[in-house]
């Protein structure tokens, strides 16, 4: 099969904020799967919530250490709505892959009673078959949640459950790292998991500092292409993913096109033959290095002659979570092997 | 959809296809494709273009690098052969159309086409992504056509019947179509995109696999365009003249689908190309289908290949799907024909 008929792309358009990557071609829920996440979810809620998980005690001055102080709180992201939690949300379901990632990062985990189709990381995440695109008020009131965070295109959803009183707090797709720290601390101040927030975000930042700072700058900009489908969509420097390019310097020949994911001619990869060719389609589409060197004219690129072809996690590289820091160590591997080669 | 609306009733100002007006349409294919390979997303220069093809003609010093000349004839010039193969094919069926149903507002889409490939695309793009969708679209196409063949000869012989059975399959395999796309809503997008249509190209894969079909139909139209006009006098004076309409109608409706479904299986629903060249082509030279169905061939690939080069060079680097180039273009045309009917 060619690697532009298109079966299975996934993209996001333009102007279309999808607040999620899509998940990967998932097998679809056997019997057995459906069974498995009902008993996890009926052991969640015989379980009940556990404590917090205690935390080592530092000598800085510690936000929130004990939860239930801490409530009520308004928690607010730029763009959406503010959100007040009378106390600290114990039946917690994600709609957004990025934030179940988060949720499960900073501890809040066991809070969590369920997360839509797409989340599926970590493992022991319950997912559901709710989706953050049709999620309907009826169907997530029905778990009795009592903090739903969902995309922001799931405003809708938003006001059915406002009716219900369920606080839901729905998170825009990030464009810069800063972003993506602001959205893991929101989520820790609503979920009561502040200071596990703060230390997330510490260590990302520190560990991205280290991966950026430790990979050799190249004498001149590298040139790159982002490869989001099949069919040459693309994120520019506009983009989250864009943004972490940036860090490494790297010039995106996406940028003439303007907008965060548009789609571009494939006359235009070919002739701004990047040096790089990160191809973030690698699960739901199968393309790898051989297939992008297999497509007529490729042939002619350096980076197809001087196997400078990364592939990446789709998930990784269309989220704006935890995982980051490996989305930033694949990119500085493909720079540093740029120089080598 | 009644016969009132019969084209039939436009001024026949000609009945033959004279060699001017194919001549006239020749030279606008020619220069469509030629004005398509100079201009593209990558700019190459038409000078330097026209030196490398002069070049390869005469075995002489060409001015492309070897990065170029892949561009030029790994990229684009396959994707603009196949913009002519699809328009030609989509406009040659709606002619076609046109004439079985005797109504000026069918297209290729009218017996289920469409709404059949839709569906087999989703499906596939949803459940089997290593199916490739052009496989699943021509099948779809055809299946949708089929179905409403079935139902329609179920309930009666006439064209209206049929159009009728087609939009009851339309509506049904469109609604199978929503319900696959909602149990996958992260595909919404791509099926969208789909249906708005994109020449997509690997190569001279694409064109190799759809020329066959598009041949054999053009050839089949072509011929029968005669008997369109006779069935044009109604069912019974052509029985009269030793046609028999219903093998006609079954015949010109096979052709036309069969290419309909090749071209969307490579380029998606890429609407109004089917509606719009062939009645240009009415109003300029005449309502007979000796001059409707082999000039709709010729000006139907211009059009496409003339709306493929804006969508690949209007906002480059980055790319428009061609089926908005076309509803911008067809979509007032359209509503201006209705106007003039109307008056």
């Amino acid at each position: 099969m060619s690697a532009t008929s298109g079966a299975g792309v996934r993209r996001r358009l333009p102007g279309h904020a999808c607040p999620t990557a899509p998940a990967e071609r998932r097998e679809d829920m056997t019997g057995f799967r459906r069974l498995a996440t009902l008993l996890l979810a009926m052991l969640a809620l015989l379980a009940g919530v556990t404590a917090c998980a205690t935390r080592p005690r530092s000598d800085a001055p510690a936000p929130a250490d004990d939860p239930a102080a801490a409530f009520p709180v308004k928690v607010e992201l730029p763009g959406s709505p503010p959100v007040t939690l009378p106390q600290q949300p114990k039946r917690i379901i994600s709609l957004s892959p990025t934030a179940t990632e988060t949720l499960y990062a900073i501890g809040a985990g066991d809070q969590v009673i369920a997360v839509d189709q797409y989340s599926n990381f970590p493992a022991q995440a319950p997912r559901t078959d709710l989706s953050g695109f049709t999620a309907d008020a009826a169907a997530v009131g029905a778990h009795t949640p009592d903090l739903v965070i969902a995309p922001d295109n799931a405003a809708k959803l938003a006001e059915g459950l406002k009716v219900v009183n369920v606080p839901t707090l729905l998170t825009p797709s990030a464009t810069t790292l800063e972003d993506a720290y602001q959205q893991i601390e929101v989520l820790g101040q609503a979920t009561g998991h502040t200071k596990q927030a703060a230390q997330l975000v510490d260590r990302m930042r520190s560990q991205i500092d280290e991966i950026v700072r430790n990979t050799p700058r190249p004498p001149q900009p590298l040139s790159y292409f982002h490869e989001v489908s099949p069919d040459y969509y693309t994120a520019t420097s506009q983009s989250f993913v864009g943004s972490v390019y940036g860090l490494f310097g790297l010039h995106n020949i996406a940028d003439p096109a303007g907008g965060k994911f548009p789609q571009l001619s494939e006359e235009h990869v070919v002739q701004a033959n990047p040096n790089l060719i990160f191809v973030a389609d690698t699960k739901c589409c199968q393309v790898n290095a051989a297939a992008v060197a297999a497509r007529p004219g490729w042939n002619t690129l350096d980076a197809v002659q001087h196997g400078r072809i990364i592939g990446l996690d789709d998930d990784i590289a269309g989220r704006w979570g935890p995982r980051v820091v490996d989305l930033v160590r694949a990119i500085g591997d493909g720079v540093a092997k740029a120089q080598h080669g | 959809m009644t016969e009132a609306l019969s084209p039939a009733r436009a001024p026949l100002r000609q009945t033959k296809l004279r060699p001017r007006h194919l001549l006239v349409a020749l030279v606008v294919l020619l220069a469509s494709i030629l004005l398509s390979v100079l201009l593209g997303a990558a700019e190459l220069g038409w000078q330097r273009v026209l030196g490398e093809i002069v070049a390869q003609l005469t075995g002489g010093m060409s001015p492309l690098s070897e990065r170029e000349a892949a561009i030029l004839w790994q990229l684009r010039v396959p994707r603009v052969v196949l913009g002519v193969l699809v328009g030609a094919a989509l406009a040659v069926s709606g002619a076609a159309f046109q004439g079985v149903f005797r109504n000026p507002l069918a297209d290729p889409y009218l017996l289920g086409a469409a709404s059949g490939a839709g569906l087999g695309a989703t499906l596939v793009i949803t459940t089997a992504p290593s199916v490739p969708v052009q496989f699943a679209a021509f099948a779809g196409a055809l299946g949708g056509v089929g179905l409403t063949w079935l139902v329609g000869r179920s309930a009666g012989r006439d064209t209206a019947t049929l159009v009728l059975a087609g939009v009851a399959v339309g509506a049904f395999l469109t609604a199978g179509q929503t319900f696959v796309q909602q149990l996958r809503v992260e595909t919404l997008e791509q099926v969208y995109m789909w249906i708005l249509g994109r020449l997509t190209t690997t190569g001279w894969r694409e064109v190799l696999i759809v020329l066959p079909y598009l041949a054999i139909s053009a050839v089949v139209l072509c011929t029968c365009a005669r008997l369109l006009d006779l069935l044009g006098t109604g069912d019974e004076e052509a029985a009269a003249l030793g046609v028999h309409p219903g093998w006609v109608r079954l015949l010109v409706l096979t052709a036309a689908s069969l290419a309909t479904a090749a071209a969307v299986s490579v380029a998606g629903l890429i609407g109004f190309v089917g509606l719009v060249v062939p009645h240009l082509v009415r109003l300029a030279v005449g309502g007979s289908f000796r001059i409707i169905v082999p000039l709709s061939l010729l000006f139907g690939g211009a059009f496409l290949v003339v709306a493929d080069m804006l969508a690949r060079t209007v906002l480059a680097p980055a790319e428009i799907p061609i089926g908005v180039i076309t509803a911008f273009t067809g979509a007032p045309f359209f509503a201006v024909l209705l106007h003039r009917r109307r008056a």
